[in-house]
Protein backbone atom coordinates (compact mmCIF):
# COMPACT_ATOMS: atom_id res chain seq x y z
CA UNK A 1 0.00 0.00 0.00
CA UNK A 2 0.83 3.58 -0.78
CA UNK A 3 1.63 5.85 1.78
CA UNK A 4 -1.58 7.88 0.31
CA UNK A 5 -3.51 4.37 0.56
CA UNK A 6 -2.82 3.85 4.36
CA UNK A 7 -3.90 7.65 4.85
CA UNK A 8 -7.31 7.12 3.41
CA UNK A 9 -7.62 3.72 5.44
CA UNK A 10 -7.27 5.44 8.52
CA UNK A 11 -9.53 8.54 7.11
CA UNK A 12 -12.22 6.18 6.29
CA UNK A 13 -11.94 4.47 10.02
CA UNK A 14 -12.27 7.80 11.29
CA UNK A 15 -15.45 8.79 9.34
CA UNK A 16 -17.40 5.41 10.34
CA UNK A 17 -16.59 6.40 14.33
CA UNK A 18 -17.13 9.91 13.90
CA UNK A 19 -19.15 10.66 11.10
CA UNK A 20 -19.85 14.12 12.62
CA UNK A 21 -16.51 14.80 11.95
CA UNK A 22 -15.39 17.09 9.20
CA UNK A 23 -12.46 14.76 7.32
CA UNK A 24 -12.36 16.01 3.97
CA UNK A 25 -9.12 18.84 4.56
CA UNK A 26 -7.30 16.87 7.58
CA UNK A 27 -3.28 18.23 7.11
CA UNK A 28 -1.06 15.02 7.30
CA UNK A 29 1.46 16.81 9.45
CA UNK A 30 -0.46 18.27 12.05
CA UNK A 31 -2.45 16.21 15.03
CA UNK A 32 -5.43 14.91 14.42
CA UNK A 33 -6.62 15.46 17.61
CA UNK A 34 -6.40 19.14 17.19
CA UNK A 35 -8.30 19.08 14.00
CA UNK A 36 -11.08 17.25 15.56
CA UNK A 37 -12.40 16.25 18.58
CA UNK A 38 -11.11 12.54 19.22
CA UNK A 39 -11.13 11.69 22.23
CA UNK A 40 -9.39 8.05 24.27
CA UNK A 41 -12.48 5.92 23.59
CA UNK A 42 -11.95 7.44 19.36
CA UNK A 43 -8.20 6.41 19.20
CA UNK A 44 -8.75 3.05 21.26
CA UNK A 45 -11.35 2.66 18.66
CA UNK A 46 -9.11 3.14 15.13
CA UNK A 47 -6.58 0.41 16.67
CA UNK A 48 -9.73 -2.07 17.27
CA UNK A 49 -11.30 -0.78 13.40
CA UNK A 50 -7.59 -1.55 11.89
CA UNK A 51 -7.50 -5.22 13.93
CA UNK A 52 -11.05 -5.90 12.67
CA UNK A 53 -10.60 -4.79 9.29
CA UNK A 54 -6.75 -5.92 8.61
CA UNK A 55 -5.86 -8.00 11.72
CA UNK A 56 -3.00 -5.34 12.60
CA UNK A 57 -2.02 -4.87 16.10
CA UNK A 58 -0.96 -1.69 17.49
CA UNK A 59 0.28 -2.33 21.02
CA UNK A 60 -0.42 0.24 23.92
CA UNK A 61 2.82 2.12 24.00
CA UNK A 62 2.41 2.56 20.39
CA UNK A 63 -0.59 4.44 20.15
CA UNK A 64 1.55 7.46 19.85
CA UNK A 65 2.55 6.72 16.14
CA UNK A 66 -0.99 6.91 15.64
CA UNK A 67 -0.86 10.95 16.22
CA UNK A 68 -1.26 12.70 12.23
CA UNK A 69 -1.75 11.15 8.94
CA UNK A 70 1.79 11.22 8.06
CA UNK A 71 3.23 8.84 11.24
CA UNK A 72 0.37 6.94 10.39
CA UNK A 73 2.06 6.09 7.27
CA UNK A 74 5.01 5.65 8.19
CA UNK A 75 4.00 3.43 11.09
CA UNK A 76 1.70 1.21 9.47
CA UNK A 77 3.58 0.87 6.16
CA UNK A 78 5.46 -1.96 7.23
CA UNK A 79 2.80 -3.67 8.63
CA UNK A 80 0.74 -3.69 6.02
CA UNK A 81 3.52 -4.67 3.90
CA UNK A 82 4.20 -7.81 6.41
CA UNK A 83 1.03 -8.86 5.03
CA UNK A 84 1.41 -8.19 1.79
CA UNK A 85 -0.46 -5.53 1.60
CA UNK B 1 -30.34 -1.24 28.08
CA UNK B 2 -27.03 -1.36 29.66
CA UNK B 3 -26.36 -4.98 28.46
CA UNK B 4 -27.39 -4.36 24.54
CA UNK B 5 -24.81 -1.36 24.42
CA UNK B 6 -22.14 -3.93 25.97
CA UNK B 7 -23.38 -6.66 23.89
CA UNK B 8 -22.88 -4.21 20.21
CA UNK B 9 -19.20 -3.15 20.98
CA UNK B 10 -18.37 -6.51 21.73
CA UNK B 11 -19.94 -8.13 18.71
CA UNK B 12 -18.88 -5.26 16.51
CA UNK B 13 -15.20 -6.73 17.19
CA UNK B 14 -16.10 -9.89 16.81
CA UNK B 15 -16.55 -11.22 19.97
CA UNK B 16 -19.38 -14.08 20.19
CA UNK B 17 -22.18 -12.47 22.53
CA UNK B 18 -25.11 -13.77 24.12
CA UNK B 19 -27.73 -11.91 26.16
CA UNK B 20 -30.03 -13.45 28.21
CA UNK B 21 -33.19 -11.72 29.26
CA UNK B 22 -35.67 -13.09 31.80
CA UNK B 23 -38.53 -11.01 30.74
CA UNK B 24 -40.55 -11.36 27.22
CA UNK B 25 -39.30 -8.00 26.01
CA UNK B 26 -35.90 -6.14 26.37
CA UNK B 27 -35.32 -2.75 28.18
CA UNK B 28 -35.66 -3.39 31.75
CA UNK B 29 -36.00 -0.49 34.30
CA UNK B 30 -36.13 1.37 30.39
CA UNK B 31 -38.50 -0.76 28.74
CA UNK B 32 -42.40 -0.41 27.50
CA UNK B 33 -45.48 -2.51 28.13
CA UNK B 34 -48.95 -2.62 26.24
CA UNK B 35 -52.45 -2.38 28.06
CA UNK B 36 -55.47 -2.61 26.51
CA UNK B 37 -53.93 -2.16 23.23
CA UNK B 38 -52.14 1.39 24.93
CA UNK B 39 -48.20 1.34 24.98
CA UNK B 40 -47.11 2.96 28.23
CA UNK B 41 -42.65 3.65 28.21
CA UNK B 42 -41.89 1.98 31.76
CA UNK B 43 -40.09 4.82 33.76
CA UNK B 44 -38.98 7.26 31.12
CA UNK B 45 -39.85 10.75 31.61
CA UNK B 46 -37.23 11.99 29.35
CA UNK B 47 -33.60 11.35 28.23
CA UNK B 48 -31.49 13.42 29.84
CA UNK B 49 -27.60 14.51 28.22
CA UNK B 50 -29.78 15.92 25.37
CA UNK B 51 -27.38 17.99 22.81
CA UNK B 52 -27.60 19.61 19.89
CA UNK B 53 -25.86 18.10 16.51
CA UNK B 54 -22.55 19.18 16.66
CA UNK B 55 -21.98 20.10 20.16
CA UNK B 56 -19.37 17.60 21.19
CA UNK B 57 -17.23 15.52 23.56
CA UNK B 58 -20.75 14.93 26.28
CA UNK B 59 -21.86 11.72 26.98
CA UNK B 60 -24.72 11.54 24.18
CA UNK B 61 -22.46 11.90 21.44
CA UNK B 62 -19.75 9.42 22.50
CA UNK B 63 -22.47 6.87 23.23
CA UNK B 64 -23.52 7.42 19.61
CA UNK B 65 -19.69 7.44 18.34
CA UNK B 66 -19.06 4.21 20.31
CA UNK B 67 -22.32 2.46 19.11
CA UNK B 68 -22.01 3.37 15.70
CA UNK B 69 -25.10 5.00 15.62
CA UNK B 70 -26.51 8.21 13.51
CA UNK B 71 -28.19 10.68 16.28
CA UNK B 72 -31.38 10.90 13.88
CA UNK B 73 -32.25 7.48 13.77
CA UNK B 74 -32.74 8.73 18.01
CA UNK B 75 -35.29 11.38 16.36
CA UNK B 76 -35.23 12.79 19.74
CA UNK B 77 -37.42 15.95 20.38
CA UNK B 78 -36.40 18.70 22.62
CA UNK B 79 -38.17 19.22 25.72
CA UNK B 80 -40.37 23.10 25.96
CA UNK B 81 -39.47 23.92 29.51
CA UNK B 82 -39.32 22.38 32.89
CA UNK B 83 -39.65 23.99 36.15
CA UNK B 84 -38.45 23.05 39.91
CA UNK B 85 -41.62 24.71 42.32
CA UNK B 86 -41.11 24.54 46.00
CA UNK B 87 -44.01 25.42 48.40
CA UNK B 88 -46.77 24.70 49.36
CA UNK B 89 -48.89 25.23 45.70
CA UNK B 90 -44.84 25.70 44.10
CA UNK B 91 -44.53 29.54 45.14
CA UNK B 92 -40.88 29.88 44.26
CA UNK B 93 -40.13 28.28 40.66
CA UNK B 94 -37.18 27.99 38.96
CA UNK B 95 -37.35 27.92 35.38
CA UNK B 96 -35.42 25.76 33.06
CA UNK B 97 -34.84 24.68 29.37
CA UNK B 98 -32.34 23.27 26.98
CA UNK B 99 -30.39 26.65 26.91
CA UNK B 100 -28.61 26.86 29.99
CA UNK B 101 -28.80 30.71 30.50
CA UNK B 102 -32.23 30.47 30.91
CA UNK B 103 -31.67 28.63 34.67
CA UNK B 104 -28.91 31.03 35.36
CA UNK B 105 -31.07 34.09 34.95
CA UNK B 106 -33.66 32.23 37.18
CA UNK B 107 -31.28 31.73 39.57
CA UNK B 108 -30.05 35.24 39.46
CA UNK B 109 -33.64 36.53 39.57
CA UNK B 110 -35.13 35.18 42.33
CA UNK B 111 -31.58 34.25 44.42
CA UNK B 112 -29.58 37.39 43.91
CA UNK B 113 -27.67 36.29 47.06
CA UNK B 114 -26.69 33.49 45.45
CA UNK B 115 -25.63 33.64 42.05
CA UNK B 116 -22.40 34.56 42.65
CA UNK B 117 -21.39 31.34 44.97
CA UNK B 118 -24.13 29.40 41.98
CA UNK B 119 -21.68 30.80 39.33
CA UNK B 120 -18.32 29.48 41.70
CA UNK B 121 -20.00 25.75 41.72
CA UNK B 122 -20.41 26.09 38.18
CA UNK B 123 -17.01 26.07 37.61
CA UNK B 124 -16.30 23.39 39.75
CA UNK B 125 -19.00 21.22 37.75
CA UNK B 126 -17.39 21.80 34.28
CA UNK B 127 -14.09 21.04 35.63
CA UNK B 128 -14.63 18.21 37.33
CA UNK B 129 -13.47 14.76 35.81
CA UNK B 130 -16.98 12.73 36.91
CA UNK B 131 -15.72 10.02 34.65
CA UNK B 132 -13.04 8.97 36.17
CA UNK B 133 -13.27 4.99 36.93
CA UNK B 134 -11.02 5.80 40.73
CA UNK B 135 -12.56 8.83 41.88
CA UNK B 136 -12.37 9.48 45.83
CA UNK B 137 -16.25 9.79 46.76
CA UNK B 138 -17.00 13.28 48.18
CA UNK B 139 -20.20 15.03 49.86
CA UNK B 140 -22.00 16.80 47.54
CA UNK B 141 -24.30 18.39 50.13
CA UNK B 142 -20.83 19.81 51.85
CA UNK B 143 -19.59 20.81 48.38
CA UNK B 144 -22.39 22.82 47.08
CA UNK B 145 -22.99 24.41 50.62
CA UNK B 146 -19.31 26.15 50.21
CA UNK B 147 -20.74 28.05 47.20
CA UNK B 148 -24.78 27.97 48.22
CA UNK B 149 -25.42 29.38 51.77
CA UNK B 150 -29.48 29.59 51.56
CA UNK B 151 -30.30 26.01 52.09
CA UNK B 152 -33.87 26.60 49.64
CA UNK B 153 -31.63 26.82 46.71
CA UNK B 154 -29.90 24.36 47.90
CA UNK B 155 -32.81 21.86 47.99
CA UNK B 156 -33.84 23.22 44.73
CA UNK B 157 -30.87 22.25 42.85
CA UNK B 158 -30.87 18.88 44.76
CA UNK B 159 -34.40 17.33 44.20
CA UNK B 160 -34.54 17.05 40.19
CA UNK B 161 -30.63 15.20 40.31
CA UNK B 162 -31.85 13.04 43.33
CA UNK B 163 -35.10 12.33 41.65
CA UNK B 164 -33.59 11.34 38.41
CA UNK B 165 -30.93 8.91 39.64
CA UNK B 166 -29.73 8.99 43.44
CA UNK B 167 -30.14 5.74 44.79
CA UNK B 168 -28.81 7.69 48.14
CA UNK B 169 -30.54 9.30 50.55
CA UNK B 170 -30.40 12.95 52.03
CA UNK B 171 -26.98 13.30 50.02
CA UNK B 172 -25.16 12.20 46.81
CA UNK B 173 -21.32 11.61 46.12
CA UNK B 174 -20.46 14.45 44.45
CA UNK B 175 -19.26 12.57 40.97
CA UNK B 176 -22.99 11.44 40.54
CA UNK B 177 -23.94 15.13 41.42
CA UNK B 178 -21.82 16.73 38.84
CA UNK B 179 -23.13 13.70 36.29
CA UNK B 180 -26.50 14.26 37.02
CA UNK B 181 -25.96 18.15 37.21
CA UNK B 182 -24.48 18.04 33.41
CA UNK B 183 -26.93 15.43 32.80
CA UNK B 184 -29.71 17.58 33.17
CA UNK B 185 -29.42 21.18 33.35
CA UNK B 186 -25.83 22.36 31.16
CA UNK B 187 -27.50 19.35 28.87
CA UNK B 188 -31.03 18.70 28.47
CA UNK B 189 -34.04 16.52 28.05
CA UNK B 190 -35.77 15.00 24.90
CA UNK B 191 -37.72 11.92 23.90
CA UNK B 192 -38.50 10.28 20.32
CA UNK B 193 -42.00 11.06 19.88
CA UNK B 194 -43.06 7.15 20.15
CA UNK B 195 -40.78 7.19 23.29
CA UNK B 196 -37.98 4.75 24.63
CA UNK B 197 -39.31 2.35 22.33
CA UNK B 198 -37.78 4.08 19.43
CA UNK B 199 -34.33 4.24 21.34
CA UNK B 200 -34.70 0.53 21.94
CA UNK B 201 -35.28 -0.47 18.49
CA UNK B 202 -32.16 1.26 16.97
CA UNK B 203 -30.37 -1.10 19.88
CA UNK B 204 -31.96 -4.44 19.23
CA UNK B 205 -31.52 -3.77 15.45
CA UNK B 206 -27.78 -2.80 15.82
CA UNK B 207 -27.39 -5.71 18.11
CA UNK B 208 -28.81 -7.97 15.49
CA UNK B 209 -26.72 -6.60 12.38
CA UNK B 210 -23.12 -7.18 14.55
CA UNK B 211 -24.21 -10.87 15.05
CA UNK B 212 -25.03 -10.58 18.60
CA UNK B 213 -27.69 -13.52 19.70
CA UNK B 214 -30.64 -13.15 22.32
CA UNK B 215 -32.17 -15.38 24.28
CA UNK B 216 -35.65 -13.72 25.94
CA UNK B 217 -37.48 -15.30 28.93
CA UNK B 218 -34.62 -17.33 29.83
CA UNK B 219 -32.73 -15.76 33.22
CA UNK B 220 -29.98 -16.42 34.48
CA UNK B 221 -30.41 -18.59 37.44
CA UNK B 222 -27.16 -18.47 39.07
CA UNK B 223 -23.37 -18.44 38.34
CA UNK B 224 -21.14 -21.68 39.14
CA UNK B 225 -18.20 -19.92 40.99
CA UNK B 226 -14.78 -22.12 40.36
CA UNK B 227 -11.60 -21.13 41.51
CA UNK B 228 -12.25 -17.37 41.48
CA UNK B 229 -14.48 -17.15 38.26
CA UNK B 230 -17.79 -18.06 36.64
CA UNK B 231 -17.25 -21.51 35.42
CA UNK B 232 -20.96 -21.34 33.88
CA UNK B 233 -24.16 -19.40 33.68
CA UNK B 234 -27.08 -22.05 34.93
CA UNK B 235 -29.97 -20.52 33.37
CA UNK B 236 -34.29 -20.92 34.07
CA UNK B 237 -34.44 -23.37 32.07
CA UNK B 238 -31.62 -25.84 33.56
CA UNK B 239 -29.43 -25.75 31.33
CA UNK B 240 -25.75 -24.36 31.39
CA UNK B 241 -23.81 -22.03 29.07
CA UNK B 242 -19.68 -21.29 29.24
CA UNK B 243 -18.14 -17.78 28.59
CA UNK B 244 -14.90 -16.58 29.15
CA UNK B 245 -16.38 -13.36 30.24
CA UNK B 246 -19.37 -12.53 31.73
CA UNK B 247 -21.15 -9.02 32.14
CA UNK B 248 -24.30 -8.85 34.30
CA UNK B 249 -26.81 -6.08 34.00
CA UNK B 250 -29.09 -7.01 36.57
CA UNK B 251 -27.75 -5.15 39.74
CA UNK B 252 -24.74 -5.02 42.07
CA UNK B 253 -26.48 -7.16 45.30
CA UNK B 254 -28.73 -8.92 42.39
CA UNK B 255 -25.60 -10.24 40.74
CA UNK B 256 -23.91 -11.04 44.26
CA UNK B 257 -26.81 -13.10 44.99
CA UNK B 258 -26.85 -15.37 41.70
CA UNK B 259 -23.01 -16.00 42.71
CA UNK B 260 -24.01 -17.80 45.89
CA UNK B 261 -23.83 -21.46 45.78
CA UNK B 262 -25.88 -21.64 49.19
CA UNK B 263 -29.17 -20.00 49.79
CA UNK B 264 -28.29 -16.16 50.66
CA UNK B 265 -29.32 -14.91 53.74
CA UNK B 266 -31.39 -11.18 52.76
CA UNK B 267 -29.82 -9.43 55.83
CA UNK B 268 -25.80 -10.07 54.40
CA UNK B 269 -26.55 -7.87 51.55
CA UNK B 270 -28.94 -5.66 53.13
CA UNK B 271 -26.00 -2.14 53.32
CA UNK B 272 -26.21 -2.59 49.65
CA UNK B 273 -29.96 -2.76 48.81
CA UNK B 274 -31.06 0.66 47.91
CA UNK B 275 -33.86 1.58 50.02
CA UNK B 276 -35.65 4.48 47.61
CA UNK B 277 -38.46 3.05 45.68
CA UNK B 278 -41.28 4.66 43.53
CA UNK B 279 -44.69 4.74 42.66
CA UNK B 280 -46.40 6.40 39.59
CA UNK B 281 -49.48 7.06 38.53
CA UNK B 282 -50.48 7.36 34.54
CA UNK B 283 -53.16 9.37 33.40
CA UNK B 284 -54.27 8.91 29.82
CA UNK B 285 -56.55 12.10 28.77
CA UNK B 286 -59.04 12.55 25.78
CA UNK B 287 -57.31 15.90 24.91
CA UNK B 288 -53.42 17.30 25.13
CA UNK B 289 -52.59 18.49 28.83
CA UNK B 290 -52.53 21.88 27.02
CA UNK B 291 -56.15 21.70 25.76
CA UNK B 292 -57.14 20.98 29.78
CA UNK B 293 -55.85 24.23 30.92
CA UNK B 294 -52.22 22.60 32.20
CA UNK B 295 -49.90 24.51 29.81
CA UNK B 296 -46.57 22.93 28.39
CA UNK B 297 -44.07 22.70 30.73
CA UNK B 298 -42.46 19.72 30.16
CA UNK B 299 -41.82 18.46 33.43
CA UNK B 300 -42.55 19.85 37.10
CA UNK B 301 -40.17 18.69 40.67
CA UNK B 302 -42.08 19.87 43.42
CA UNK B 303 -41.59 19.71 47.13
CA UNK B 304 -44.46 21.69 49.83
CA UNK B 305 -42.42 21.47 53.06
CA UNK B 306 -39.47 23.93 54.40
CA UNK B 307 -36.84 21.29 53.92
CA UNK B 308 -36.84 18.80 51.09
CA UNK B 309 -36.18 14.98 52.15
CA UNK B 310 -34.73 12.71 49.77
CA UNK B 311 -35.56 9.68 51.80
CA UNK B 312 -37.44 6.01 52.50
CA UNK B 313 -40.63 7.44 53.63
CA UNK B 314 -42.57 5.56 56.77
CA UNK B 315 -45.43 5.85 54.69
CA UNK B 316 -45.98 3.71 51.57
CA UNK B 317 -46.00 6.72 49.63
CA UNK B 318 -44.62 10.31 50.64
CA UNK B 319 -46.79 13.09 49.04
CA UNK B 320 -44.81 16.04 49.94
CA UNK B 321 -42.54 16.19 46.68
CA UNK B 322 -42.55 14.29 43.52
CA UNK B 323 -42.33 14.66 39.89
CA UNK B 324 -44.70 15.47 37.43
CA UNK B 325 -44.05 14.79 33.55
CA UNK B 326 -46.59 15.52 30.66
CA UNK B 327 -44.60 13.59 27.87
CA UNK B 328 -46.82 15.70 25.34
CA UNK B 329 -44.90 19.03 25.92
CA UNK B 330 -42.17 18.28 24.06
CA UNK B 331 -41.48 20.28 20.78
CA UNK B 332 -42.19 17.27 18.05
CA UNK B 333 -42.13 18.54 14.28
CA UNK B 334 -44.80 20.17 12.78
CA UNK B 335 -47.95 18.34 12.50
CA UNK B 336 -46.64 15.39 14.85
CA UNK B 337 -48.42 14.89 18.55
CA UNK B 338 -49.14 12.31 20.69
CA UNK B 339 -52.57 10.94 20.05
CA UNK B 340 -53.49 11.29 23.38
CA UNK B 341 -52.63 13.26 26.63
CA UNK B 342 -50.44 11.84 29.37
CA UNK B 343 -50.33 13.05 32.96
CA UNK B 344 -47.13 11.15 34.98
CA UNK B 345 -46.91 11.78 38.76
CA UNK B 346 -43.62 10.32 40.53
CA UNK B 347 -43.34 10.06 44.11
CA UNK B 348 -41.12 8.54 46.55
CA UNK B 349 -42.51 5.36 48.24
CA UNK B 350 -41.09 2.44 50.74
CA UNK B 351 -41.01 -0.96 49.36
CA UNK B 352 -41.36 -2.79 52.65
CA UNK B 353 -44.94 -1.55 52.82
CA UNK B 354 -45.97 -2.77 49.55
CA UNK B 355 -44.51 -6.23 48.86
CA UNK B 356 -46.20 -8.19 51.56
CA UNK B 357 -49.42 -7.26 51.16
CA UNK B 358 -52.89 -9.46 50.17
CA UNK B 359 -53.69 -8.81 46.37
CA UNK B 360 -57.20 -6.95 47.32
CA UNK B 361 -55.69 -4.91 50.09
CA UNK B 362 -52.55 -4.36 47.46
CA UNK B 363 -54.87 -3.31 44.86
CA UNK B 364 -57.37 -1.04 47.04
CA UNK B 365 -54.10 0.84 48.20
CA UNK B 366 -52.87 1.27 44.84
CA UNK B 367 -56.75 3.18 43.84
CA UNK B 368 -56.19 5.56 46.97
CA UNK B 369 -52.99 6.43 46.63
CA UNK B 370 -53.50 6.92 43.41
CA UNK B 371 -56.31 9.46 43.89
CA UNK B 372 -54.00 11.26 46.66
CA UNK B 373 -51.06 10.72 44.32
CA UNK B 374 -52.56 12.98 41.36
CA UNK B 375 -54.46 15.49 43.77
CA UNK B 376 -51.38 16.76 45.42
CA UNK B 377 -50.09 17.15 42.37
CA UNK B 378 -51.77 19.26 40.82
CA UNK B 379 -51.24 21.34 43.65
CA UNK B 380 -48.63 22.77 41.18
CA UNK B 381 -50.36 22.90 38.17
CA UNK B 382 -52.54 25.97 37.34
CA UNK B 383 -56.11 25.10 38.54
CA UNK B 384 -58.93 23.65 36.01
CA UNK B 385 -62.04 25.31 35.00
CA UNK B 386 -63.88 23.10 36.62
CA UNK B 387 -63.35 20.36 39.54
CA UNK B 388 -64.34 16.64 37.64
CA UNK B 389 -62.48 18.31 34.50
CA UNK B 390 -59.58 15.84 34.84
CA UNK B 391 -61.75 12.60 35.93
CA UNK B 392 -64.03 13.68 32.80
CA UNK B 393 -60.55 13.97 30.62
CA UNK B 394 -59.26 10.25 31.62
CA UNK B 395 -59.80 7.39 29.76
CA UNK B 396 -57.37 5.27 31.63
CA UNK B 397 -54.90 5.09 34.04
CA UNK B 398 -52.24 2.64 35.23
CA UNK B 399 -49.58 2.66 38.04
CA UNK B 400 -46.79 1.05 39.46
CA UNK B 401 -45.74 0.37 42.92
CA UNK B 402 -41.91 -0.70 44.86
CA UNK B 403 -43.64 -4.39 44.18
CA UNK B 404 -44.16 -3.64 40.30
CA UNK B 405 -40.36 -3.13 39.72
CA UNK B 406 -39.71 -6.16 41.37
CA UNK B 407 -41.37 -8.15 39.88
CA UNK B 408 -40.73 -7.18 36.00
CA UNK B 409 -36.97 -5.97 36.47
CA UNK B 410 -36.12 -8.10 39.45
CA UNK B 411 -34.05 -5.38 41.48
CA UNK B 412 -34.28 -6.00 45.10
CA UNK B 413 -36.54 -3.73 46.74
CA UNK B 414 -38.18 -2.11 43.92
CA UNK B 415 -35.13 -0.28 44.06
CA UNK B 416 -34.61 1.76 40.22
CA UNK B 417 -31.51 3.42 40.84
CA UNK B 418 -30.09 0.63 42.37
CA UNK B 419 -27.57 0.19 45.33
CA UNK B 420 -26.27 3.07 47.14
CA UNK B 421 -22.80 1.75 46.72
CA UNK B 422 -21.46 2.22 43.49
CA UNK B 423 -18.95 -0.08 41.71
CA UNK B 424 -17.20 2.07 39.61
CA UNK B 425 -14.71 -0.46 37.78
CA UNK B 426 -17.92 -3.07 37.93
CA UNK B 427 -15.37 -5.72 39.51
CA UNK B 428 -17.29 -8.59 41.44
CA UNK B 429 -15.40 -11.09 44.12
CA UNK B 430 -15.31 -13.59 40.12
CA UNK B 431 -12.35 -12.23 38.13
CA UNK B 432 -14.07 -12.55 34.99
CA UNK B 433 -18.15 -11.40 36.04
CA UNK B 434 -18.51 -7.42 35.62
CA UNK B 435 -21.28 -5.24 36.37
CA UNK B 436 -23.26 -2.71 33.94
CA UNK B 437 -25.98 -1.00 34.43
CA UNK B 438 -27.17 1.68 37.25
CA UNK B 439 -24.66 -0.09 40.17
CA UNK B 440 -21.20 1.09 37.43
CA UNK B 441 -22.51 4.45 38.48
CA UNK B 442 -23.39 6.06 35.33
CA UNK B 443 -27.03 7.76 35.47
CA UNK B 444 -30.01 7.74 33.26
CA UNK B 445 -30.56 6.22 29.78
CA UNK B 446 -27.31 7.56 28.06
CA UNK B 447 -25.42 6.84 31.19
CA UNK B 448 -26.81 3.21 31.20
CA UNK B 449 -25.64 2.75 27.83
CA UNK B 450 -22.37 4.25 28.46
CA UNK B 451 -22.23 2.08 31.54
CA UNK B 452 -22.22 -0.85 28.90
CA UNK B 453 -19.92 0.79 26.76
CA UNK B 454 -17.16 1.13 29.51
CA UNK B 455 -17.26 -2.30 31.01
CA UNK B 456 -17.37 -4.18 27.43
CA UNK B 457 -13.89 -1.82 26.63
CA UNK B 458 -12.19 -1.31 29.60
CA UNK B 459 -12.43 -5.47 30.88
CA UNK B 460 -13.26 -7.52 27.48
CA UNK B 461 -11.53 -5.47 24.54
CA UNK B 462 -8.94 -3.06 26.02
CA UNK B 463 -5.55 -4.85 24.68
CA UNK B 464 -7.21 -7.92 24.61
Amino acid sequence: MTNDEIKKVVIDIISDIAPDEDTSNLKPDVRLREQMQLDSMDFLDIVMELRKRYGIEVPEAEYIKLATLDSCAEYLGPKFAALGK
Amino acid sequence: MSGLAAGIRLAHFGKRVCIFERHNAVGGLNGFYSIAGRKYDVGLHAMTNFVRAGVKGTPLGKLLRQLRIDRDEFALCEQKRSRIAFGPRGETSLAFTNEFAIFESEIAAKFPAQIDGFRRLLAVVKSFDEVSLDAKPVSARQVVRQHISDPLLEDMLFCPLMYYGSAQEHDMEFGQFVIMFKALFLEGFARPLDGVRVILRVLVEKYRATGGARRMKCGVKRIVAREGRAAALVLDDGSEVTADHVISSVGGPETEQLMQVEPVVPNGLSAKIGRLSYVETITVLNRQPAELGWGDDTIIFFNDSPRFAYERPDAQVDLRSGVICLPNNFAYPEGQRLPEGLFRCTCLANYDRWAQLPEAVYQADKKRWYDAITAGAQRFLPVLPKADALQTATVATDMFTPRTITRFTGHLAGAIYGSPIKNRQGRTELANVYLCGTDQGFLGIVGAMLSGISMANYHVLNGK
